[in-house]
This record gives C-alpha cells, sequence and structure tokens, in this order.
C-alpha cells in the first residue's frame, strides 16, 4: 500500500474505533441495565411452594399472589434493599398497590431482622432460601421487581431500587394502563 | 438569595465560556489581536464565577438551607459540619459544580502561569477549555442544576448524606480524582492547539510536561485514597473491585501513564509525536467516559449516581462532540506534526514503545471487560459480566512484562544500545533478584504452588526493578569523578520515586493478595479466638451516641505471644435519618500486617457474634507505593527547566 495512504488510514482510525464505540454506547443507553429482559415477561408466575419468612411452618404458592401487585426481591444481604425500603413502606401505607416480599438467598434471623430494624411492607413473604425462586424467576441481583398484573402474569420487570420516580412514571402508569386494557 | 447568587453566577459563568470559546478564535482567524487577548482575562472572570457559585452552594450546605432540593436530598442538620462539606458533591449535580470548578480552577492556572507561552498557543489552549466548559456548564444547568429550590413546601430536615460516604474519605477522595480527571484536559488543549498550529516541539513538550504530570499525581492519589476509604470503610478488606467505575478513574491513569513517557521521548528525541497528541486526547476522553459511565446508567456500579438515561444522553452527546471533534481534527491534521525518524530495536525510544503499548492494550483490555456487559447483551448473549477474574488476569499477564521493562527504562540509551553491554550491566541485578524471590518464598510457606509462584514472580519483580533502579543511579550520579548526588537531576529522582513506588505497590498487590488470612468466626464477650498466631479476644460491646447515629461499639484485644498489640473497636452503626445500618472496621495497621475486625451480625438468641477477621499482610504498601508514586511526580514538577522557561 502507498505510505502515504497507510499512514493516512492509520490517523483516520482511532474516530472510526470512536464512532463504532459511541454507536455500542448509545445502544447501552436505550437497554438500560435495570430493564433487564425476563423469560417470563406476558407469562404467568412459575409455579411454586416455599414458606414464608414469619413463620417458617406456613406455606405459601403461586396460587396466593393475587394481582395486580409488586413481587419485590430483597435481603438482608443487599445495601441497596436497606435505601429502597423505606419507599416500598410508604407505598403501602398509601395502600398504592399490593407488595409481597421474596426475601432472597438469605437466612430467617437476618430476613426477620431486616424486617424489623425497617418495617414490613409486604402482604407475605415468600422465603427462598437457596435462591431457587429467583432462579426460575431469572433473578439478577436483589433488589428486583416483578410487575404483576390482574390476571397474575408478570408484565415488568425492574432491576434496580423502586424509587418515587420509577413507580410514578414507569409501573403505576403500566398497571393503569393493564387494567384499562383488560376492560372492554 | 445565596441559592440565587449561585444560579446567577452559573449563568454568567456560562455566557462567559461561550466568550471564552468563540472570541480567541474568531480573532486568530480574522488577525484581531484585541479578541486573542480577551482568552486570558475570560478565563480569570470564568473562575470568580463558578468560584461563586460552588461558594454558594457549600454556604447552603452550612447553613442547612433545606429549601434547596440537593441540600434536603443530601445533607441533615446533625451532619457533621465536616460532611456537609462533602456533602456540597455528595451527589450528583454538587459533583458536577466540583467538576466544573476545578476544571475552571485549572484554565485560571494555565492563564497566570503561561507567560512564557506564545499569545496565539495561549489563545486556542484556553478556547479549548472554555469549550470543555460551556459543556459542563450546560449540563449542569439544563438538566442537573443544584440550586433548584424545594418551594413553598420544604422539609424540615434533610434525608441525610448516604451514611456509606460519611467518611473523611469523602472530603478528599472526589477532589483528588476530578483535579486529576479533569487535569487532563490542560494537557488535551495543548494537543489540539498543537493541531491547529501543526507543530510540535521540545519547547510544546516541555510546557505539557508539567500539566501532565500534576494531572497524573492527583489522579494517583485519588485512585490510592479511594482503595484506602473502600478497603476501611465497606467492611469486606477489599481494596480493589473492578467495578465499572473503578475502571473508569483507571484507564486515565493507564493512559496518563502512557502519556508520560511518550511526552518524554517526544521532549528528548522529537519522537512519536502524532501518538503523543493522540494519548493526550485519549486521557481526557476516557475521563470524559468515566463521567458518562458513572451518570448514565448504561452499567450498575456502586458508584452510579443518578440512572437518568437524559443525562446519560446529554453526555454521550457531549462527549461525541469533544471527543468526535478531536479525533477529526487528528485525523486531518496528524500528517503535519508526524516525523519519521530512526531508532534502534533497543533503545530507550523503543522501551517507550513497548511500555506505551502494553498500557494501551491493557486500557483496551480494561475498557473490553468495562463495557463487556452493554456488547454482550447486543450480541444477545444475556446480561453477564466478566467480573474480577477477567480483569486480573489480564492484567497479570500484561503488567509482568511492564514492571520487568520499568527496570531497563533508565539504562538504556536513547537511539540505540548494544546488547551485550545491557547484559553484562543487568545481570547481576538479575540473577540477585532470583536468589531473594527464593529467600522470601520461605515466608510463604504453607501456600498452593499457584500461589507460590506468584508470590516468587512478583518478588524477583520488585527487586529486579529496585536493583536496577539504585544501580543506574549510583553509576549516574558517580559519572566522571565521584559520587555527588546533584549530578542527577530533580525529574531524574522524581523518577525514581515513582519506579520504586510503582515496586512498593507490586509487593503489596502481590503478598497482600497470597498471604493474608480471612476467618469468619462466632464470637461471644470474654471468648477468645486464635487465627495465624495471633489471639482475637472479644471483650465485649458498649453502646455510643453520636450527633446523628448511634453505634453498637465492639472492644476486641488482640495478642502475639501473650503481649497486647493492639485494641480494636469495629462498630455497627444506624444513622437516625435513614435508619440504615453500617459496619465499621476496626483496623490496626503496621507496615508488614494489618488486623483488621468487623462485626456481622449478632447471632439469634445468644450474645454471640459473627466477626470477620482479617490479617491482611502488606496491606499498607499499596498505598504508601501509590503516595510514592504521587511524591515522584511532583518533585519532577520541581525540576527547574520547567521552572527557568517562566524566568526567560
Amino acid at each position: 500500500m502507498d505510505p502515504v495512504l497507510k499512514k493516512k488510514l492509520l490517523f483516520i482510525s482511532p474516530l472510526a474505533v470512536f464512532s463504532v464505540m459511541v454507536i455500542l454506547l448509545f445502544t447501552g443507553l436505550g437497554k438500560d441495565p435495570t430493564q433487564l429482559e425476563s423469560q417470563l415477561i406476558g407469562k404467568p408466575i412459575p409455579e411454586f411452594e416455599r414458606v414464608t419468612l414469619m413463620d417458617t411452618n406456613q406455606r405459601v404458592t403461586d396460587k396466593d399472589i393475587k394481582g395486580p401487585a409488586l413481587l419485590n426481591v430483597f435481603a438482608s444481604w443487599c445495601p441497596s434493599c436497606y435505601t429502597e425500603h423505606p419507599y416500598l413502606m410508604q407505598l403501602q401505607s398509601q395502600k398504592a398497590v399490593t407488595i409481597y416480599g421474596l426475601n432472597y438467598k438469605d437466612t430467617v434471623p437476618k430476613g426477620l431482622k431486616f424486617i424489623n430494624d425497617l418495617g414490613d411492607p409486604y402482604d407475605t413473604i415468600i422465603f427462598d432460601e437457596n435462591g431457587r425462586l429467583g432462579i426460575e424467576l431469572g433473578v439478577y441481583g436483589a433488589p428486583e421487581t416483578f410487575v404483576i398484573n390482574a390476571e397474575n402474569k408478570i408484565i415488568y420487570r425492574h432491576v434496580g431500587v423502586v424509587t418515587d420516580r420509577v413507580w410514578q412514571e414507569l409501573i403505576k402508569p403500566m398497571l393503569v394502563d393493564d387494567l384499562k386494557g383488560n376492560t372492554p | 438569595m445565596i441559592p440565587e447568587i449561585g444560579n446567577l453566577a452559573l449563568n454568567f459563568a456560562l455566557a462567559i465560556a461561550l466568550l471564552q470559546f468563540i472570541l480567541p478564535l474568531v480573532g486568530l482567524s480574522t488577525n484581531r489581536w484585541r479578541l486573542v487577548l480577551l482568552a486570558k482575562p475570560m478565563a480569570t472572570a470564568l473562575f470568580i464565577f463558578v468560584s461563586i457559585a460552588f461558594a454558594a452552594l457549600a454556604w447552603s450546605f452550612y447553613i442547612n438551607d433545606f429549601t434547596v432540593a440537593y441540600v434536603a436530598s443530601h445533607s441533615n442538620r446533625f451532619l457533621p459540619t465536616a460532611y456537609r462539606l462533602g456533602a456540597t458533591w455528595g451527589g450528583h449535580e454538587g459533583s458536577l459544580l466540583l467538576w466544573v470548578f476545578i476544571l475552571a480552577s485549572w484554565t485560571f492556572a494555565v492563564a497566570m502561569m503561561s507567560r512564557t507561552l506564545p499569545a496565539m498557543t495561549r489563545a486556542r489552549v484556553l478556547a479549548v477549555l472554555g469549550a470543555v466548559a460551556i459543556g459542563f456548564l450546560s449540563f449542569i444547568l439544563f438538566t442537573s442544576n443544584p440550586f433548584d429550590r424545594l418551594l413553598p413546601i420544604y422539609p424540615v430536615d434533610g434525608s441525610d448524606l448516604n451514611p456509606l460516604l460519611q467518611d473523611p474519605g469523602m472530603v478528599f477522595h472526589p477532589p483528588l480524582l476530578y483535579m486529576g480527571y479533569v487535569g487532563f484536559s490542560v494537557a488535551f488543549a495543548f494537543a489540539l492547539a498543537a493541531l491547529l498550529e501543526g507543530r510540535i516541539d521540545a519547547l510544546w513538550a516541555r510546557w505539557v510536561r508539567p500539566w501532565t504530570l500534576a494531572a497524573w499525581m492527583f489522579l494517583t492519589m485519588g485512585i490510592a485514597t479511594g482503595s484506602w476509604w473502600a478497603y476501611y470503610e465497606l467492611g469486606w478488606g477489599g481494596w480493589w473491585f473492578w467495578d465499572p467505575v473503578e475502571n473508569a478513574s483507571f484507564m486515565p491513569w493507564l493512559i496518563g501513564t502512557a502519556l508520560l513517557h511518550s511526552l518524554a521521548a517526544t521532549e528528548k528525541r522529537g519522537v512519536f509525536k502524532a501518538w503523543t497528541t493522540l494519548l493526550a486526547i485519549a486521557a481526557f476522553s476516557f475521563s470524559l467516559l468515566g463521567t458518562f459511565l458513572v451518570r448514565s446508567g448504561v452499567l450498575t456500579s456502586v458508584h452510579a449516581f443518578a440512572n437518568d438515561p437524559v443525562r446519560g444522553t446529554y453526555i454521550l452527546v457531549f462527549l461525541g462532540i469533544v471527543v468526535g471533534a478531536s479525533l477529526l481534527l487528528f485525523a486531518m491534521r496528524a500528517s503535519t506534526v508526524s516525523v519519521t525518524s530512526w531508532f534502534g530495536a533497543l533503545s530507550r525510544e523503543a522501551l517507550f514503545l513497548w511500555n506505551n503499548l502494553i498500557l494501551a492494550v491493557v486500557t483496551v483490555m480494561v475498557l473490553i471487560g468495562t463495557l463487556q456487559p452493554i456488547i454482550a447483551d447486543l450480541l444477545e448473549l444475556g446480561k453477564v459480566s466478566v467480573g474480577p477474574p477477567y480483569f486480573n488476569m489480564v492484567f497479570n499477564i500484561l503488567m509482568t512484562p511492564l514492571v520487568f521493562l520499568v527496570a531497563l527504562g533508565p539504562v538504556v540509551r536513547w537511539r540505540e544500545y548494544s546488547f551485550s553491554e545491557l547484559v553484562v550491566k543487568s545481570r547481576i541485578a538479575f540473577v540477585l533478584a532470583l536468589v531473594i524471590a527464593a529467600v522470601s518464598l520461605l515466608g510463604a510457606s504453607g501456600k498452593t504452588g499457584s500461589e507460590m509462584a506468584q508470590v516468587y514472580l512478583g518478588i524477583f519483580l520488585a527487586s529486579w526493578v529496585t536493583i536496577m533502579t539504585f544501580k543506574e543511579w549510583w553509576s549516574q550520579a558517580n559519572r566522571k569523578s565521584g559520587f555527588k548526588w546533584r549530578k542527577v537531576n530533580t525529574s531524574y529522582y522524581g523518577m525514581m520515586f515513582a519506579h520504586l513506588g510503582l515496586v512498593i505497590v507490586v509487593v503489596g498487590v502481590v503478598l497482600s493478595s497470597h498471604l493474608s488470612v480471612e476467618k469468619v468466626i462466632r464470637m461471644g464477650p470474654a471468648q477468645k479466638q486464635e487465627v495465624n498466631g495471633f489471639v482475637f479476644e472479644f471483650v465485649g460491646i458498649t453502646q455510643r451516641k453520636a450527633s446523628n447515629f448511634d453505634a453498637l461499639r465492639g472492644e476486641f484485644k488482640v495478642y502475639k505471644n501473650d503481649k497486647l498489640l493492639a485494641t480494636l473497636n469495629p462498630e455497627k452503626r444506624q444513622y437516625h435519618a435513614s435508619g440504615q445500618w453500617m459496619t465499621e472496621a476496626g483496623i490496626d495497621s503496621s507496615l508488614f500486617r494489618d488486623l483488621y475486625v468487623a462485626m456481622g451480625e449478632q447471632l439469634p438468641d445468644s450474645t454471640d457474634w459473627a466477626v470477620r477477621v482479617y490479617i491482611k499482610s502488606f496491606v499498607m504498601w499499596l498505598w504508601l507505593g501509590g503516595l510514592m508514586m504521587a511524591f515522584g511526580a511532583l518533585i519532577s514538577i520541581l525540576d527547574k527547566r520547567y521552572r527557568s522557561r517562566e524566568s526567560k
């Protein structure tokens, strides 16, 4: 190749590489990591049978979950859960939505301590000690929240903290739209 | 009133930044000198207005003005004053203001300390810095204004600074890091000015070097303090997590290190000119990329502030314009500064080339690892993260030859050097280093084969570089006749400190990774446990109240051979405002080992606690080495050849 041309190409290459990277980052922007796809979107909650955190003699199954509701994955080892929890308490006190808890890969004493320290916004807390149910749901980490519609189907999955903004702008409209869609 | 003044000052600052960008460039193209000379007063005005804005925000924190939304969400009336200052940059909006404040300070410093710079070059440099300021000021004003008010209904008390950030580290770490990040904007501006002028010479390199050294020094300190903070605050005993944001600060550091070396070659031998400008552009681009990664929410990270796609889009567009335009300029103009010069396969130029190549490859590998979740998602491989094993492997493989070459850099001469002479000069050191490493293995007995191998390699590299560094210094100080330490110039001492600092970091990394002991044990009051020859006694728990938290304070006494070594006080703190529980580790640091105790949970129905005990070998060396590297940069900056041009 002509050496001059070769040099030209060499000097252009950083720009080319950078352009590819910007495109990559731009697609990354659209696909926020807090909006991971779930295999289960549009499908009913997988069948399960577990015990509750509050009473490990009491059984809880998928039939006990009644949408519209949120299924919130939390754990005492998860720092962001401590941040998220006061907002869940607030949602509960406003009776905004039913919230089910999934205590993920935790132990009973730690899970109970978490609830005793911070309050209990949950209707029922499913205790998922080994994280099996988490695997079936495709849980990525905690906190994570599944939005369940009136037909008990998962319609959305939110990875990360549920904040006022997430609730007002994302989840609430979704539940409202879903209800409208169901009424002819 | 004060917040409105701050807001007004920011608006003025944006207007000034626009003028600082446009007027000098217009002046240069139309030959109107008066406009060109405006660059300097504009830089001064920018600094003044941004300082006013910054002071206004800090003041709002100081007086607990909870009508300001940003203050209300990041402070609390019981937060100690020092942390209220730290809270100024404890969130997205304020940290951006700190960014701009530091940019304005660097700009002002360049304007003040560039009397010997040709007025045209200075005008171009300041114009580029003005352009960067425009981007960040409009980002603040349009998407993240820290002065937004919560009126008429405002909270009586703030919701508190995240307890993780309530630490002296918060007061030092972000400003140091930003001084480094933003400091690379100066080298960047000089590179663009040089490309515009189509001229790079030794004088240019001599102007850029102290600025680059200063930025690198701050970044080194920023990274070191951040790592130290994570170590004592997070309670895991870890000091580096390959978190996207850590990587974001590490990439400019790697490129900055490459830039320091290539600048030296450009100054002394007039080589790598185009490459040097590219590195200067890259170092700052990586700083901007870091800013983007922290704020856009494309990657999840413990550091991520605000997962806001609007802000992410803005920064990406800004990044695209700044870096895209610079690289376009580079593509068009690099041939004007590019030179072809000859140097031997064994020469200092060649070694610097290897240094740059390895550092660039490490940076790219870190970049790939960091962006990998996005790439994998795009290729529909699912959201998977490569994690520390990938980074550690890549890093070990690539850094080993780099550290090995550090020993040779100062020995090998410019242009050409004979291989046989190098062998003669280095063979004793090589053998000696092999022996020292073998002896050191005695201290690592009982470890697995691969751990032994890594300790051996680490100690060998460290001894090899140390011996060669001192040997070459000795022969330099003895050249011609007799020893005289001033025969070696100041920047040579700076280089020595930096290289030896690196050696210390290497020893710290290798030994703390492989010799440390970690145990989770169940302990009740008055119980004793032995860990690796140290006896830990759990004396008991007391309660302590501070202005903004209540704490359970554990007392642990550590003995070795029945001699009391240390009393450690780990704490579990509950912060009033947020109700969050935090763990404070109890640490006794010394040169060769840290004793580290963190309390886990109290076990149900008993007075026992789950206690994490670490004996961290040589862990202080990491940060001491980092400080020493930064100190080396400081000494280099003081070299009189950078100052003599000032008095000319």
